[in-house]
């Protein structure tokens, strides 16, 4: 312990918590990709080009959890929106407009 | 009935060839039929530990292309009764094993009445680890109370869970065990070290021991002598201990708790 960590609090010594509470969000997040259905992988991927149609985000904007419950098992998805600077809504990509420039065309022409 | 057990990390330098050396001489020492078999091609390392390396005459690639018989290549340990070593090729021919090759290996073993059969895996998530691992009943996890190594353990844990042949074959799970190697009791109490109960928490698998961070155990392989032979060292005894329960007793863990210091020790230690 030495002389003069005898006298410090032991408060700033306390890595090992922060080295558990890290590993315990990697490891949910790794198990995922390996206990799930052989799907997942690739329903995550078509789930992550499909957001990425109408906003700008990387790869890591989705997580995917799959989590067993008694009766049925729960899918639960993250996705992390960039933030915009000017606004607090995310832009639009070129695609996600032209779309819905054909939306409210086609709903013109029914009224 | 053979029983097969790997002993696995994941990540390299965390103590499987100790601990493959260790358990194997052990469970030899209660009159097991055992062997044990170094599969870091290229990193020969096992017979340095069992001190048997100026022995080595054949290897376990010459047994698997049939170079050699496997009473020629097995090496029969001078202390104890019933131990054999089977080293590790120095090739540098990373493909050298096949599952085709080892399964005939694991045949003739398994023909010579062997009772344990002991795989020391290489780090690593390659072919040479998931070789090792391939044929396994049993998993001894090795882990140190270290993030990176607590991680790989985990990804390694999902490998015998999908890539063994029992989950290939649909048979019943791999039995998985978790062995912390390395613990540092005083350094888990001022909070700078995982603890047992983190990795046990965080793996979710049964604890087979925790062997201390000892130096007794670089004594012993400066020796070339297995510390479990060391009746003296806690490394050893808490090797024996998780021998015990490798074969179904139970034990009340040890060298979990830092020994109690004086205030003096404490101030100036
Ligand atoms: N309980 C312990 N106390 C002190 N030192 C230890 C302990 N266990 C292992 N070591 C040391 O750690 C080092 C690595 O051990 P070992 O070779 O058994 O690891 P390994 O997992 O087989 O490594 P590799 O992945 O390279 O095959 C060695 O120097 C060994 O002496
Ligand atoms: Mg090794």
């Amino acid at each position: 312990m030495g002389f003069f960590r005898f006298f410090k609090t032991n408060k700033e010594d306390q890595s090992a918590k922060v080295a558990k509470d890290r590993l315990q969000v990697l490891i949910a997040h790794e198990r995922t990709g390996r206990d799930g259905p052989d799907y997942l992988p690739m329903l995550k991927q078509d789930i992550l080009d499909v957001i990425k149609k109408y906003v700008s985000v990387g790869d890591d904007a989705l997580s995917v959890q799959l989590e067993t419950q008694d009766d049925c098992d729960v899918l639960e998805l993250n996705i992390t929106l960039p933030e915009d600077n000017n606004t607090s809504t995310v832009t639009p990509t070129a695609e996600a407009k032209r779309r819905a420039m054909e939306r409210r065309q086609a709903a013109a022409k029914v009224t | 009935m053979t029983k097969t057990i790997v002993v696995t990390s994941g990540k390299g330098g965390v103590g499987k060839t100790t601990t493959s050396a260790s358990i194997a001489t052990g469970l030899a020492k209660r009159g097991f039929k055992t062997v044990v078999i170094d599969f870091d091609v290229g990193l020969r390392n096992l017979d340095l530990i069992m001190g048997c390396e100026r022995r080595v005459v054949y290897d376990l690639v010459n047994l698997v292309n049939q170079e050699a018989t496997l009473h020629q290549t097995l090496i029969k340990d001078k202390r104890i009764e019933n131990l054999y070593i089977l080293p590790a090729s120095q090739t540098r021919d990373k493909d050298a094993l096949t599952i085709e090759g080892i399964a005939r290996v694991m045949h003739k073993l398994k023909k010579s009445e062997f009772d344990y059969i002991i795989c020391d895996s290489p780090a690593g998530i390659e072919k040479g680890a998931k070789m090792a691992l391939y044929f396994a009943d049993e998993a001894i996890v090795t882990t140190n109370p270290e993030v990176s190594s607590v991680r790989d353990s985990d990804r390694i844990l999902g490998i015998l869970q999908s890539e063994s042949k029992r989950s290939k074959m649909n048979e019943e799970p791999v039995k998985e065990h978790l062995l912390i190697t390395r613990y540092n009791p005083s350094r888990v109490k001022d909070g700078q070290m995982l603890s047992v109960d983190d990795i046990v928490d965080l793996l979710a698998i049964p604890l087979l021991g925790i062997i201390p961070e000892s130096p007794s155990v670089l004594d012993c392989s400066n020796a070339g002598k297995p510390v479990i032979l060391d009746d003296d060292s806690e490394a050893g005894q808490a090797y024996s201990d998780a021998i015990d329960r490798l074969l179904g007793e139970s034990k009340p863990h040890r060298f979990m708790e830092a020994p109690k210091k004086g205030f003096l020790s404490r101030l100036f230690g």
